[in-house]
């Protein structure tokens, strides 16, 4: 029960990049990824910057090597995964007992909401085709099938904290022994469902977001996806792993639906159950990877948690959202994936457009991308809807 | 370490909600959608908000505040639901609107609640419970990966009493697109006919079944929960088969030791025939109880399915309403619950009473 479980390795799509390299060269080039929409149509075209994944879903078919008339979901779902099992070193996949965890958040909503019109106007209207694969746990079996993963297969939905808790499940299936691998984060495409959704609750910024800056007004929406390969004591033995996953929680704000409680009582809670669990004190933290969205609410409600936890020893700070956009449901694979390698390769991640203080904190987020570091100990934070709080840490082999 | 059953509580399209005798007044129909027959939710929350909510939203809770008031917890340690399809009433909505008014002028609450995890947040929210909260929607597996996630963090010791559940609700989109999929009859078939039925399709269902868990017997507990696992798109039966025998064998069993085998049969010919199989290999002469024709179809079914074999343990009788095949012995202490939905998603969760 006690085990310990490793990263052994990771991959991430995302608005910076089809690939790790390429997103860390981002955030070395100091260039995020939103601009207006070149692949989602929606009338919010040229409104709402979004930090969309460079490629058409034909590329990324390609890339893929599935269909292109899937989801998109799928496609970076799967690009993301293989990339993740292939950084391991772990060789032929059905060597392992492997599970495949997955959060998103809207399926294959990209193809429903096409099939939508058609539907609506003739009950009979639409191609079956864009609405089979609607249901979040299909777009995790269409990858599942592709990488040949059948131990246990599992879909978390939990908002913007799925791909946090997807580790969470995946490192439990782990020191229960149900598997020896487990694939774990989350993916979701943008679709005009979740555009418009965000946009009815305002909190969408018509210009580039700026997390934990005082003028901040609003998020960016993301697409990507990102998975890290947990595994077990005895395969991390013969591999390098990455770091250890040695803490995790989830805690409820039970505030209100969407929004975060003014003193940021489930972000808290999240991260001291982290700690507690890694057996770490506060200051032992190097780096935090921030939820960070660039709302008003979010980002004072996670700070107000982060100065009751940390003061007033402050570890570096920065929500690589501001490059990526908010990706919802893949937000805490792929933010699992940078914070992983933070710990591997000793970076932290610059914010962006950072420039003035916020008033209710006395901390501000790093703002230059820098390697090098003795990272010993990093913390990722996700924060959903549904008071969904997750908080993952990250620690070196030792 | 033993996990215990401590309270249920299920909405169903059978009157599930009452309390009193397992079915002793089963519904029968003769249609191929059921509806839950539906509580008063005004016993459990508030009538301004039953108004802003959604059927799912409504029978998660109430079938989560059934299942605490029976386990006599007012505050779990952790929520944690399994939902194939989510919210798929304000899904439904939203989405229409967005389509009809070409992105402008929508409102923000059905977007709000078409979020999967609007159950098991709404239920935190309504208890104040600031704990573990989780939601799985991996179809077939949806309920049965909730359980699981219970089971290891009980194990873990990290919680001493968790609310897991299943909830899935039927919308007339949702119906009249998988029934697009030829998923149901073409025509009505009686409730207690359809196990029977000699054609292909089933019934569409609905409902929320709960569960509170806990390392602790309370006096409502009758049964453990022993274990449960899942079996993803079998290549052929015998590897069915085989992955039953080995659960039995991980929880230090045998079919002989097994009283009562609680199928998912849903009274389509050819997704029935792995029941036959299962049966005839390994449970020849026991007693078969089956749910489908009572709760319909739906990829949550399961938790109907266990939240019966949990009321049969109860009560020590299958209702006849429930018998598909011979009868139970006189004690029924394990009661295998073996679902499959659409043939590629199989489950296995084993009672055993306590």
């Amino acid at each position: 029960m006690s085990e310990k479980v490793w990263i052994a390795g990771g991959g991430v799509i995302s608005g910076i990049g089809l690939d790790i390299p390429a997103c860390i060269q981002s955030f070395r080039d100091m260039t995020p990824g939103m601009t207006a929409m070149q692949h989602l149509s929606s009338v919010h075209r040229n409104t709402f910057p979004v930090a969309e994944v460079k490629a058409d879903n034909a590329t990324l078919a390609d890339i893929a090597r599935m269909p292109e008339n899937i989801s998109r979901t799928a496609l970076l779902s799967m690009i993301a995964a293989r990339e993740a099992w292939q950084s391991s070193g772990l060789g032929d996949i059905s060597q392992y007992r492997v599970g495949f965890v997955s959060g998103n958040t809207v399926g294959g909503m990209d193809k429903t909401e096409d099939f939508f019109a058609a539907y609506l106007s003739d009950p009979r209207g639409g191609r079956l085709q864009n609405l089979v694969h609607h249901e979040c746990g299909s777009i995790t079996e269409l990858v599942a099938d592709s990488l040949g993963v059948r131990h246990h297969i599992s879909t978390i939905s939990t908002a913007c904290s799925s791909g946090a808790n997807a580790l969470m499940y995946g490192s439990r299936l782990i020191r229960n022994n149900i598997v020896d691998v487990v694939i774990a984060g989350g993916t979701d495409a943008l679709t005009r469902f979740t555009l418009n959704g965000f946009n009815t609750l305002m909190i969408l910024d018509q210009q580039l977001c700026r997390p934990f800056d005082d003028t901040r007004t609003g998020l960016n929406l993301g697409e990507g996806a990102g998975y890290v390969v947990l595994v077990s004591d005895s395969l991390a033995a013969r591999l390098q792993p990455w770091c250890r996953l040695s803490g995790f929680a989830n805690a409820n704000d039970a505030f209100h639906q969407t929004a975060s409680s003014p003193d940021g009582t489930g972000n808290y809670l999240a991260m001291k159950g982290a700690l507690d669990m890694s057996g770490l004190q506060p200051q032992q933290i190097g780096y935090i990877n921030l939820h960070g969205t660039g709302t008003q609410n979010n980002d004072v409600s996670e700070g107000i948690a982060i100065n009751r936890l940390f003061a007033p020893h402050f570890p570096a700070m920065s929500s690589t959202k501001s490059f990526t956009g908010h990706t919802l449901g893949a937000s805490g694979g792929i933010e699992a994936v940078f914070s992983a390698l933070a710990v591997k390769e000793g970076i932290i991640y610059p914010n962006a457009r950072f420039e003035h203080q916020m008033k209710e904190l006395p901390f501000a987020p790093v703002t230059a991308f820098s390697t090098g570091h003795d990272l010993q100990h990093v913390m990722s934070n996700s924060f959903g809807f549904g008071g969904n709080c997750s908080s993952l840490v990250f620690s070196r082999a030792s | 370490m033993h996990i215990y059953i401590n309270g249920t509580g299920c909405i169903s399209p059978q009157e599930t909600a009452l309390g009193g005798p397992l079915l002793a007044t089963p519904r029968e129909y003769e249609q191929v959608r059921l509806a839950t027959v539906d509580p008063d939710y005004k016993q459990w929350i508030d009538v301004k908000q039953i108004r802003r909510m959604s059927r799912v939203v409504k029978m998660g809770v109430g079938a989560a505040s059934l299942s605490l008031e029976a386990a006599g917890i007012t505050a779990p340690d952790a929520i944690i639901t399994g939902t194939a399809y989510g919210c798929l009433d304000d899904t439904g909505v939203f989405l229409t609107k967005m389509v009809n008014q070409q992105e402008e002028m929508l409102t923000p609450t059905a977007f709000i609640q078409s979020t999967h995890n609007t159950v098991a947040g709404q239920i935190a929210l309504l208890l104040g419970c600031n704990g573990y909260n989780n939601t799985f929607v991996h179809r077939g597996f949806s309920f049965e990966n909730a359980l699981l996630d219970a089971i290891m963090i009980l194990k873990e010791g990290s919680a001493k009493n968790i609310l897991a559940g299943g909830v899935d609700e039927i919308t007339n989109h949702s119906f009249q697109l998988l029934s697009r999929f030829g998923l149901y009859k073409k025509t009505p078939v009686k409730t207690m006919e359809l196990l029977n039925s000699p054609s292909r399709g089933t019934i569409a269902g609905e409902g929320a079944a709960f569960f509170t868990l806990g390392i602790t017997k309370q006096p409502g507990a009758v049964a453990e929960l022993s274990g449960v696992s899942t079996l993803y798109k079998p290549l052929w039966e015998g590897e069915v088969i085989g992955h039953i025998m080995k659960f039995l064998e991980d929880n230090n069993c045998t079919p002989a030791d097994i009283d009562l085998i609680v199928t998912g049969r849903n009274g389509d010919i050819d997704q029935d025939e792995i029941y036959e199989e299962v049966a005839e290999a390994l449970f020849p002469d026991h007693a078969e109880a089956s749910f489908k024709h009572l709760c319909g179809e739906y990829p949550t079914a399961a938790s109907f399915g266990v939240w019966m074999a949990n009321a049969v343990i109860a009560q020590q009788e299958v209702p006849e309403a429930a018998v598909f095949f011979g009868a139970a012995p006189e004690k029924i202490k394990k009661v295998l619950v073996y679902n499959h939905h659409q043939g590629t998603h199989h489950s296995l969760v084993l009672l055993t009473a306590c």
